[in-house]
């Protein structure tokens, strides 16, 4: 459903993304990981377009993303994306953040996106809140806010660039709790992730990227229990990781 | 340092039933609607200005810095003085507008210079994420800045946006330069006629002190109205 051939892209002289090639299939749930930048964020934002690549090829459910007949906002519509910090709209509150792009973008009436939108803020567990501003929910509450504001477009894949990794601890386990029941259902999704048992838990498979290009792009099963087998540099950021924890 | 002060003047009439004070209702009135067409010109071309510079089309960003720095870095003064003497001699249709018209739009774009640094740096202070989360939904890009970016930036902006309006009601009174009987105008007239300066100019005063206060009041009025529970937007 989504294919990387050979993408690259530069900022200025500096290479962020080093020939990257590799596909997802529909309900395939991949974990991305790596030491803090090495192109993970970027990797990701170029799958919606939201960052351009210079050099090959993003299709997107069939749809070649560097074409320029290709209309970016409808294409971005259908991919989900959780950032870092939440990034809600702090001037709507819960229902309006997740009516406005259902009603904007796809057309669908008010009702209709009210419907869908609470169907989802009931999912994340939050349908109290519907009336709340972002400002007077906690951090967990704001990130599962962002999910349901995806979900409501209903996307063909999700994205996260690492959705926990800006919470507080006692909050982190809701959220990632939320993501493991949306991989169970068979949601296709890419997860940018520092949390290994999360990880683990997760997907059956890691891309492992560093210096811009993927250098592990494997089975969980390979990436966490056969350290051997892996690139020198996959092995070191894991000893790290796994210390830290 | 004794001077009696004599009020009476304000009731001696000047033709007819005009008496000082009427006079001196009218130029306020002036006053007023100088500064508030002049603000309204400035909030509209200032904010389509701004975006424009914060927009990623590079025509755009040149077109917008190019027209704020021609109307910041010439005074006010001289601006008003090129709309009345200069632009007609290229533009003669100009020379059918009426006076008011040449100050509102002098003022307007003088003060759209420094609405349009408002909009951009207020538009500037949000995050890349913010505009990358509103794409990502794919609201395209006036979708993207009048749903979600400008409700924010508006409300970082209003405590500058209300300096502005409030220095307009001051520079309003350039507009005697080109003999537009606005209170300015009024008081240099009238105490010539009546010698009463220190009377006129204390009352002129407080009208323009009465006028800027009362745009203070209600940029707080609107800033409470629009005020979201729980979130400051401060800017960066
Ligand atoms: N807009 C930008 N301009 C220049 N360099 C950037 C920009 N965005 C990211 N980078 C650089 O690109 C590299 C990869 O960034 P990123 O994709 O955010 O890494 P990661 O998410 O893996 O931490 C980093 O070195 C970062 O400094
Ligand atoms: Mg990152």
């Amino acid at each position: 459903m989504i294919e990387f051939k050979n993408v690259s892209k530069w900022y200025g002289n500096f290479q962020v993304l080093n020939n990257c090639t590799f596909s997802i299939q529909k309900g395939d749930v991949v974990v991305i990981c790596g030491p803090s930048g090495s192109g993970k964020s970027t990797l990701v934002k170029t799958i919606n377009a939201l960052e351009s690549i210079q050099q090959g090829e993003i299709i997107v459910d069939g749809i070649k993303l560097n074409d320029p007949q290709t209309n970016l906002p409808q294409l971005r519509a259908r991919v989900g994306m959780v950032f870092q910090n939440f990034e809600l709209f702090p001037h709507l509150n819960v229902i309006e953040n997740l009516t406005l792009a259902q009603i904007k973008v796809l057309g669908r009436s008010k009702d209709q996106a009210i419907t869908y939108g609470l169907k989802y803020l009931e999912r994340v567990g939050l349908l109290s809140q519907k009336d709340k501003f972002p400002g007077q929910l906690s951090g967990g509450q704001q990130q599962r806010v962002a999910i349901a504001r995806a979900l409501s477009m209903d996307p063909i894949i999700m994205l996260f660039d690492e959705p926990t990794s800006a919470l507080d601890p006692e909050m982190v386990g809701e959220v990632l709790d939320v993501i493991v029941k949306l991989a169970k259902e068979g949601m296709t999704m890419c997860v940018i992730t520092h949390e290994m048992s999360f990880a683990k838990n997760l997907s059956k498979r890691v891309i492992f990227m560093d210096e811009g290009k993927i250098v592990e792009d494997c089975s969980k099963d390979k990436f966490f229990g056969n350290p051997d087998l892996l690139s020198a540099r996959a092995k070191e950021f894991l000893s790290k990781i796994l210390r830290n924890n | 340092m004794h001077y009696t002060f004599n009020w009476s003047f304000f009731f001696k009439s000047i033709g007819g039933k005009e008496t000082y004070l009427t006079w001196l209702v009218t130029a306020w009135e002036w006053t007023l609607t100088i500064s508030f067409f002049g603000f309204l010109v400035a909030f509209i071309l200032g904010a389509i200005v701004g975006i424009f510079r914060t927009t990623n089309n590079k025509y755009l960003v040149t077109f917008g810095n190019i027209w704020t720095e021609i109307f910041r870095n010439i005074p006010l003064l001289v601006q008003i003085f090129l709309w009345y003497h200069v632009i007609p001699h290229f533009i003669p249709i100009i020379n059918k507008a009426p006076r008011i018209v040449l100050v509102v739009m002098a003022i307007g774009l003088f003060t759209s210079s420094r609405v349009s640094e408002n909009f951009k740096s207020g538009i500037q202070s949000l995050s890349i994420a913010q505009k990358h989360a509103g794409l990502a939904l794919g609201l395209n890009t006036l979708q993207l800045y009048w749903y979600a970016l400008l409700p924010q930036a508006i409300r970082i902006i209003i405590p500058t946006l209300t300096s502005e309006a409030m220095n307009i009601i001051k520079n309003s009174s350039v507009a005697f330069a080109i003999s537009i009987a606005e209170l300015t105008m009024f008081a240099m007239q009238a105490q010539e006629e009546t010698a009463r300066g220190i009377e006129i100019y204390l009352v002129v005063s407080v009208l323009y002190f009465i006028s800027a206060f009362a745009v203070n009041l209600i940029s707080q009025f609107i800033e409470h109205k629009i005020k979201i529970p729980n979130q400051t937007f401060v800017k960066q």
